[in-house]
């Protein structure tokens, strides 16, 4: 199972982005093995269909989960058809390295 | 714009994906789309045996608009019999009710896919969730 955790940068010291559509990056965790990789939002200065493109992105990456901030109301209506769960954190202060420790823990 | 069809509530979604003939003697002829709802319908009136009256207040439609799912749902599965056709589950304009949860022991807010069973929290695995409106 591979979760997203939106971020503001590239790295696991990189703290959450509380955007889903117009995050900076996606962290893609694989659960099962604990790896993680970097991708670039390329949605994040669209003038509309961020959040319908993101959603789009996440489907093509075969993610199950997604840990954001919010979600647009057309992207919560996809993720939900899609059966991808969404996860909504409100500390905007972690880093994506804490929010991995709290899943794997 | 079509009009946007009022979703109907359905209680659990179904547990496969869709059903496939076997030993056809004619060549694949395509599938049919069963809705979660039209799944539901069968069910609560075949299998759970309940008269319409008790399954539409289940899924919250009327009882005329439950006959309509239902006569959907079985003419939908005569055709794929009859037609040697797939069967596969869609999602349609079910909704479960229960939607948005919060987790008592690390705050976090999420929601349930209809494929998933359990109720705990994705984040800390905790089983202290409650149902947040
Ligand atoms: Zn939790």
């Amino acid at each position: 199972m591979k979760t997203a955790i939106t971020s503001t940068g590239n790295h696991l010291d990189s703290e959450f982005d509380l955007r889903f559509g117009r995050a900076g990056w996606f962290c893609i965790l694989d659960e099962d093995t604990g790896k993680t990789s970097f991708i670039r939002n390329e949605q994040i200065n669209a003038s509309h269909g961020a959040g319908t493109r993101t959603v789009e992105k996440m489907m093509e990456l075969g993610v199950g989960k997604v840990i954001s901030g919010d979600f647009g109301p057309k992207a919560k209506e996809l993720l939900e058809k899609f059966n991808i769960q969404m996860i909504i954190l409100e500390d905007e202060q972690l880093t994506i390295k804490e929010i991995i420790k709290k899943i794997q823990n | 714009m079509p009009r946007r069809k009022r979703l109907r509530k359905i209680v659990a979604p179904p547990g496969f994906k869709g059903y496939r003939p076997f030993g056809n003697t004619s060549r694949n002829s395509g599938f049919i789309e069963l809705l979660y709802e039209e799944y539901e319908a069968i069910k609560l009136a075949d299998y759970d045996l309940l008269n319409h009256q008790e399954a539409a207040d289940l899924m919250g439609v009327s009882r005329p608009t439950f006959a309509r799912i239902y006569e959907s749902a079985r003419r939908k599965i005569a055709r794929a019999f009859v037609e040697t056709k797939e069967i596969r589950t869609f999602y349609g304009n079910a909704w479960m009710n229960e939607n948005w949860y919060r987790c008592l022991d690390c705050s976090a807010k999420f929601t349930i896919p209809l494929n998933l069973p359990e109720k705990t929290c994705p984040l800390c695995k905790s089983v202290h969730v409650e149902l947040i409106a």
